[in-house]
């Protein structure tokens, strides 16, 4: 076991786990921030996407002793009153089903806008491609990214 | 920067706060607080001076309502559309609405159930009724106190009017005196032309929770003092429990207990990664307790069943080997289908506490009566001292109709003496069990000179697929001479409803060969259905299962949708319809060739659901089925060696990704007949729609899913 003071959405959380415990759990289970979801524990699915650094990043293989100084950024984090462009699009265009997987997307869609502003369509699909729903809302997370585009100018 | 190192302490206690009834329920609409807000118990969500005539709603003197949703939501939008229909007739603002999922509460509700598409046919009138009968109410209340004749009065947006003096009042001054209100026996409903809310484009209910992270789902459920446990089952379909050695992982950090019961061993501890690593440190013996079946085996148990002389006759009509024998051209077919893992987001999980006095369940459950009754039977107990909370859930397509995964937490719970929350890793959850069955199908047609098909016979095959047909479809009813029989393997590999039952694949199978028969005669795909229909119309044979006229619809609209009659240079158009789960889907996919290989641009969807409730909800649904059954029509394949599955993450199973997806166009026919349900009728005929096209466009008959298993470098980039 190890403490830790990680820098989560400005706060800081002090925490005492064992190193390797990956970063999705150190947040559900830990501190109680449980937007993060569990899909499949090998960063296949993409619900577990939090930004480090501003990065995308799974964080079902992601060590909590690998982020100990980094600046880690939740669903919870993402906007003060959930009004973030991407999120504001996201219920614009009315994207969830279940909804399990779309906080992943969100976070996902949310870095990659930062990075490029103005995407074709041809790279939200590239950006957004390796997160899975199961419901197959990809359609409308696709529309909501391009909206969410236009917010953002 | 702010420090805090007391959040899951806040959470837990916030948690602990909503215990005891609710769980984590949250206030949705705009204008209202949701973050972190922890909705009350339903019992308590309802003030003393709440007008609250039913178990469906309540109306609060400050003009809130609130309306009770009890069906599980696992995706389908059924939080969201069961309010719809209670506020249309209760004629209030959906502004000032507020849903709550009800718990199971089998004494004011009925079918508290998320399956088979049937919580809006089952619920339709029932919620009309709910909100008529409370808006019938407020109106005598006002006409009362303004002693007036009711029939003076009128309502509009939460407020009762009365039509000469334009007096109003709204819901909330009247709920205390609506509250005194015998309710009517006999209620009025609104005629269909004037719905506002019903046929609207409204939202997500719980879109807000979902964007924002809020914990909803049964995986987010947290209670003081709970343990978490990670269980680990057989390895593979026909082992079974020899023995274990559980000392590597007791003696392991944050665990507490190592359990077993029923074949399975469960570690328990305080962390769900703590869990996991003991689960994996468990030295575990299994021994042969049944066959250990292979994908091999059963392909060639498929060849055998299929000529097998022992079936299950299914329907009979006229005589079929005489019509085979008077055919001026027989066609014959067949069609494959693997199993398939349900796969949903959100892996099994539930949260259960046995104490002395009852039981409490938290959880994704698409059946949260029968995880009642089926804990109150392991225990022995009183099915009243079981409570269930339904959590919205993160998918399902069937595998949460079953129980397996609640009991387990009873199970350990009840071994442990401790509020407990079992969840399964993905592996787990794709190797674990209840897929959908696998199934071959061998289909023949006679054609007479004309091409009319004078006899059809199916036989299906499947390996605990139960009966893999559903001898009352198209076309059956217009053929004279039909003959529909099944054979099934009873194998160790369990299987369950998957998302459209057997229609999931069937519907495929039918529709493929119906188009090869077409072909065969040398008639236009639509034409020969049409054809088929009018002689089912005029001249049926056997009892016809099936709407006609309202099969004859989806297909119009889809042909006009598609330009089907309107050649376009480099298109290619495929065909299917079908009517499962009471509604009827007509779909057209088309394909363009692109450097020597098909390219699936479009579907074309048109769906008659009767009233479309949410246009939002009813076109996710629809999409969303389409690209499930594409997906799995083009990638989805469960297979085994020695009854283990072969796949168990998604590095080995393959789900469809945003850029395979085509264009989807989707129509209502909209034509006022009560609602069906849509969370699965739009899939059933996808893959269909896509290999009629591919082999329109290519020659290539695609007969076996995944598609790609059979044309991987025809298919490789379809979209």
């Amino acid at each position: 076991m190890a403490n830790y003071n990680l820098n989560i959405n400005g706060k800081v959380y002090k925490t005492d786990v064992a190193p390797d415990t990956p970063l999705l759990w150190v947040l559900r289970d830990h501190l109680g921030l449980l937007g993060t979801k569990y899909g499949c524990g090998m960063a296949m699915c993409g619900a577990c996407t939090v930004h480090i650094n501003g990065e995308a990043t799974r964080t079902c293989i992601l060590p909590v002793s690998s982020v100990s100084e980094a600046k880690i950024t939740t669903i919870e984090g993402l906007s003060e009153k959930g009004d973030h462009p991407v999120q504001t699009a996201w219920h614009e265009v009315d994207v969830p089903q279940c909804g399990y997987c779309q906080a992943g997307q969100i976070m996902t869609a949310a870095a990659f806008l930062k990075s490029n502003p103005k995407p074709t369509t041809e790279e939200i699909e590239t950006a957004m491609s390796n997160n899975l729903c199961r419901c197959g809302t990809y359609h409308r997370i696709r529309e909501a990214v391009q909206l969410a585009a236009t917010k953002m100018k | 920067m702010e420090k805090t190192n007391n959040s899951r302490r806040n959470f837990l206690k916030s948690a602990a706060l909503a215990g005891g009834g609710f769980m984590l329920s949250f206030n949705w609409f705009g204008k209202e607080a949701f973050a972190g807000d922890i909705a009350a118990t339903d019992a308590a969500a309802i003030a003393a001076a709440d007008f609250a005539p039913n178990a469906y709603l309540s109306i609060h003197p400050d003009g809130i309502v609130t309306i009770f949703s009890p069906n599980p939501e696992i995706g389908q939008g059924i939080k969201t559309a069961f309010p719809i229909i209670v506020a249309e007739e209760l004629d209030v603002d959906w502004a000032n609405v507020k849903v709550i999922q009800a718990p199971l509460d089998t004494k004011k509700f009925e079918r508290q159930v998320a399956g088979g598409s049937g919580s809006i046919p089952h619920s339709w009138q029932r919620l009309r009724k709910a909100g008529a009968t409370a808006r019938q109410m407020l109106i005598e209340a006002a006409a009362r106190k303004w002693n007036v004749s009711a029939t003076e009065c009128k309502t509009e947006k939460g407020y009762v009017i009365h039509t000469t003096s334009a007096k109003k009042l709204s819901y909330g001054e009247l709920a205390t005196d609506a509250a005194q209100i015998t309710p009517p026996t006999d209620v009025k409903l609104k005629d269909l032309k004037d719905f506002k809310l019903i046929g609207s484009t409204v939202k997500n209910v719980d879109n807000k929770p979902i964007i924002t992270g809020q914990p909803l789902f049964g995986i987010d459920f947290y209670r003081e003092g709970m343990l978490f446990s990670m269980i680990q089952r057989p390895p593979a379909f026909g082992l079974k429990l020899k023995s274990f050695d559980a000392s590597a992982a007791k003696a392991m950090p944050g665990i507490v207990d190592v359990v077993s019961f029923k074949n399975k061993v469960a570690v328990v501890g305080k962390s769900t990664w703590e869990v996991k690593k003991a689960k994996d440190a468990l030295k575990i013996e299994w021994e042969k307790d049944g066959n250990l079946e292979s994908t091999d085996d059963h392909n060639k148990l498929f060849k055998e069943l299929l000529d097998s002389p022992k079936a299950d006759v299914r329907r009979k009509e006229g005589n079929v080997e005489e019509a085979f024998k008077n055919a001026a051209k027989i066609v014959e077919s067949e069609y494959q289908c693997p199993f398939l893992p349900h796969n949903p987001m959100e892996p099994m999980n539930f949260f259960a506490h046995v104490r002395e006095d009852g039981v409490e369940l938290v959880g994704p459950t698409q059946t949260p009566a029968n995880a009642q009754g089926q804990t109150a039977k392991l225990l022995n107990i009183a099915p009243e001292k079981v409570t269930v909370e339904l959590t919205r859930m993160g998918g399902g397509f069937g595998r949460r109709l079953g129980t397996d995964y609640v009991l387990e937490a009873v199970e350990v719970s009840n071994l442990v003496k401790a509020p407990v929350k079992v969840i399964w890793t993905r592996e787990d959850d794709m190797t674990g069990g209840s897929y959908r069955p696998a199934v071959r199908y061998r289909f023949r047609a006679a054609l007479d000179k004309q091409g009319n098909m004078i006899g059809y016979s199916l036989r299906g095959v499947g390996i605990n697929a139960g009966n893999p047909t559903r001898e009352n479809n198209f076309p059956s009813g217009a053929v004279p001479n039909l003959l529909i029989d099944s054979v099934d393997h009873k194998s160790p590999i369990t299987t369950g409803p998957w998302r459209a039952p057997i229609t999931n694949f069937l519907a495929f199978a039918e529709q493929s060969f119906i188009d090869e028969v077409a072909n065969a005669a040398g008639k236009d795909a639509v034409q020969f259905r049409l054809e088929l229909l009018d002689k089912a119309k005029t001249s049926p044979t056997g009892p016809v299962r099936y709407d006609i006229d309202r099969m004859k619809a989806v297909i119009e609209l889809a042909a006009e949708k598609s330009g089907w009659n309107k050649k376009r240079k480099g298109v290619s158009l495929g065909f299917s319809v079908y009517f499962s789960h009471a509604s009827y889907v007509a779909q057209v996919g088309e394909v363009v060739m692109k450097k020597g290989k098909p390219v699936l641009q479009k579907i074309y969807a048109a769906v008659d659901c009767g009233v479309v409730i949410n246009q939002s909800g009813a076109r996710n649904q629809v999409v969303g089925g389409i690209v499930d059954g594409m997906g799995h029509a083009m990638y989805g394949n469960l297979t085994f060696t020695e009854g283990k599955p072969n796949q168990s993450n998604f590095n080995t199973f393959r789900l469809i990704k945003m850029n395979e997806i085509p264009a989807i166009d989707v129509h209502f026919v909209d034509n006022g007949i009560d609602p069906t349900g849509l969370g699965e009728p739009a899939l059933p005929p996808t893959g269909a729609s896509i290999a009629n096209a591919i082999f329109k466009a290519t020659g290539k008959r695609l007969k076996n899913q995944p598609f790609i298993e059979q044309e991987e470098k025809l298919l490789d980039g379809i979209s």
